[in-house]
């Protein structure tokens, strides 16, 4: 009998346990879809005419169609041509991975597996660099490059965003490197290992993950970055850029604006989602996981 | 004598730097070689970010002292003080550091609240964790010049955005979102983009937190909200603290969407969102003040280096702390 009670007792709980996760579920996905529903709707807008992008009430009863993006692509709109900006984006971002990655690497293994002195105060300088407002000197970093003839050149966005870059890089890569057991390190050098061979053949295999996650954060910050690609460049506009165009006709050509954003943000949104589990080490430089 | 054989072993990394074994061979000239081959790697990355991030602020500091605009000719030249008066006595840049504040503190601190609450939402388990997660992390990868355009039109556009679409439930007809209330156009955007940043620093607090702790409060009898006030929040302290800091440093030098949204207008001075970066821009780009630019820019950095301190500090913590475990 008692023990009826008991069990009787357990399953009222156990429903009502149920019913407030089911709450909290359903509380869940109705946030995820609000904080998304922006993008969502420019997706949904891309594939719409130009004039069935303005409805009132907005509408999900649309025929879809490729067009915008194709004019987008073709480089048949206002704005001009979205293959060559996008080729600039790709550029830039691709030579400030390979530098960043090629000074970064080294850096992160000298304030690690062989430290050098006062490597403590080397990491907590580069932290402190990434801290300053580089917003701040653009008047410099403008006069530089006009004097060193980098203006309207990629390669100044190069240099600069590399800069931002590497900080972030060497205390992730450290942060990875610091996992590799150190007794795995101990025996390739007792099996007579050079630095070289336990470069290659021991830390990078095991790095590669860590690398690839550092290099899709850092594309992240590369792609987006609007500020100084607007200050240092006319013709060689990266995205951001090519996309600031369409503020100077503000509420028209919403389902181009739409198709030439989602071509532009894809890159980026797909790389983040690839590195989502590592997004957290990215943006706290190391320090969580 | 190849390169590995002058290294020594590796050394736990704590110790590193204070071992008498390096000391002592800090005066051989062999081991000098041995710390310079240790160094060799190092130095690309360190000489590159002195000179990127060095030689800009000193010239910023040297420009700053003088009364350079581009328009004028023969004002480049030395003037002391005289921009930096300039620019403290310029209503608008004090407009400007009002701005910049109100702006960065509402937007962390509401991304810190939502964030907060989205990251104890998905540290559960449930059908379709990833999915969730996925969506929430999104608002973050745009490029925030689109998003600035993309909330101009679908938010808030005339007419046709969504927001004059709800509030038509209500019989509101019309209002101009982004003219009447320019900051708060600004912050919700900024919100936003920031949450899911917020969120992810608080939900890796979250799942960090001890098992047994947690446990041992269920057995003692706590309910769970009161394990989160006494358990969880303490240990959270930290993270939430950290998201504060970084989320301020990155959101004090927004631009993008304040660009795209308002050009810094709004309110009754007409420029309720030029904050520090939008205020050095239309010196250099509209009025050609290189030289208030650029005091401009060492008073935000001298203000900036002051959040930055408190976030070197926690850091630092965190990283101690993190060493001492492993």
């Amino acid at each position: 009998m008692a023990k009826g009670v008991d069990q009787r007792w357990r399953h009222k709980r156990g429903t009502r346990q149920w019913a407030l996760g089911h709450f909290w579920t359903t509380a869940t996905w109705i946030m995820a879809f609000i904080l998304f529903f922006p993008v969502l709707w420019m997706v949904i807008t891309a594939f719409k005419h130009e004039g069935s992008a303005y409805t009132d009430p907005p509408t999900l009863n649309f025929h879809p169609t490729l067009s915008e993006f194709s004019s987008v692509i073709n480089s048949t709109s206002f704005t001009g041509g979205f293959v060559k900006p996008f080729e600039d984006s790709l550029f830039v971002t691709f030579a400030t991975l390979v530098l960043v990655l090629a000074m970064g690497i080294p850096a992160a293994y000298a304030l690690s597996v062989r430290p050098v002195k006062r490597w403590r105060d080397v990491l907590f300088f580069f932290l402190a660099t990434k801290m300053l407002p580089y917003v701040a000197a653009i008047v410099p970093i403008y006069i530089i490059a006009t004097h060193l003839g980098l203006l309207n050149n990629d390669w100044a966005l190069v240099i600069l965003y590399t800069g931002f870059n590497l900080p972030l890089a060497v205390w992730m890569i450290r942060s990875f490197l610091l996992e590799i057991p150190k007794e795995m390190l101990e025996a390739a050098r007792i099996d007579g290992a050079g630095v070289f061979t336990e470069l290659t053949r021991v830390i990078l295999p095991i790095l590669l993950p860590g690398i690839a996650a550092t290099a899709l954060i850092c594309v992240i910050f590369t792609w987006n970055e609007f500020f100084f690609a607007l200050f240092l460049t006319t013709t060689n506009g990266t995205v951001p850029v090519f996309l600031s165009g369409f503020q100077l006709n503000e509420g028209q050509y919403w389902a181009e604006l739409s198709a030439a954003a989602t071509l532009c943000c894809l890159p980026v949104i797909l790389a983040g989602w690839i590195a989502q589990k590592q997004l957290v080490r990215g943006l706290s430089l190391g320090a969580l996981k | 004598m190849s390169m590995s054989d002058a290294l020594p072993p590796v050394q736990n990394l704590p110790a590193a730097h204070h071992s008498p074994v390096s000391r002592r061979q800090g005066s051989r000239p062999s081991a000098r070689r041995t710390a310079w081959i240790r160094r060799l790697p190092l130095l690309p990355a360190l000489i590159y970010m002195i000179v990127v991030t060095q030689v800009p602020f000193l010239v910023t500091v040297w420009y700053s002292f003088r009364g350079w605009n581009s328009q004028v000719p023969g004002s480049n030249k030395f003037v002391g003080f005289k921009s930096y008066s300039a620019v403290l006595s310029d209503p608008m840049f004090r407009s400007a550091a009002v701005v910049t504040v109100e702006m960065t503190a509402s937007a962390v601190i509401l991304s810190m609240l939502l964030g907060t609450s989205l990251a104890i939402l998905i540290n559960r388990k449930f059908r379709g964790r990833g999915i969730v997660r996925t969506m929430l992390i999104t608002p973050f990868l745009v490029i925030p010049v689109a998003t600035g355009l993309l909330f101009q039109t679908t938010i808030y556009g005339n007419y046709f955005g969504i927001l004059d679409w709800i509030v038509g439930w209500f019989g509101i007809s019309q209002v101009t979102w982004v003219s009447t209330f320019a900051l708060p156009s600004v912050v919700a955007v900024l919100v936003w983009e920031w949450t899911p940043f917020m969120m992810l620093i608080v939900l890796a607090g979250l799942q960090s937190e001890s098992l047994e702790a947690l446990e041992a409060a269920r057995v003692d009898g706590a309910n769970a909200f009161q394990t989160f006030v006494s358990i969880t929040f303490p240990h959270l302290r930290r993270y939430i603290e950290l998201g504060l800091l970084l989320g301020s440093i990155y959101i004090v030098q927004t631009f993008g969407e304040i660009f795209i949204l308002t050009q810094g207008a709004g309110g009754s001075n007409g420029a309720a969102t030029t904050n520090f970066a939008y205020y050095i821009y239309k010196q250099v780009y509209n009025a050609f003040n290189y030289s208030q630019g650029s005091a401009a820019g060492v008073i935000v950095v001298i203000a900036t280096e002051i959040v930055a301190a408190f976030t070197l500090r926690l850091l630092s913590g965190l990283f101690q702390a993190a060493e001492s475990m492993s």
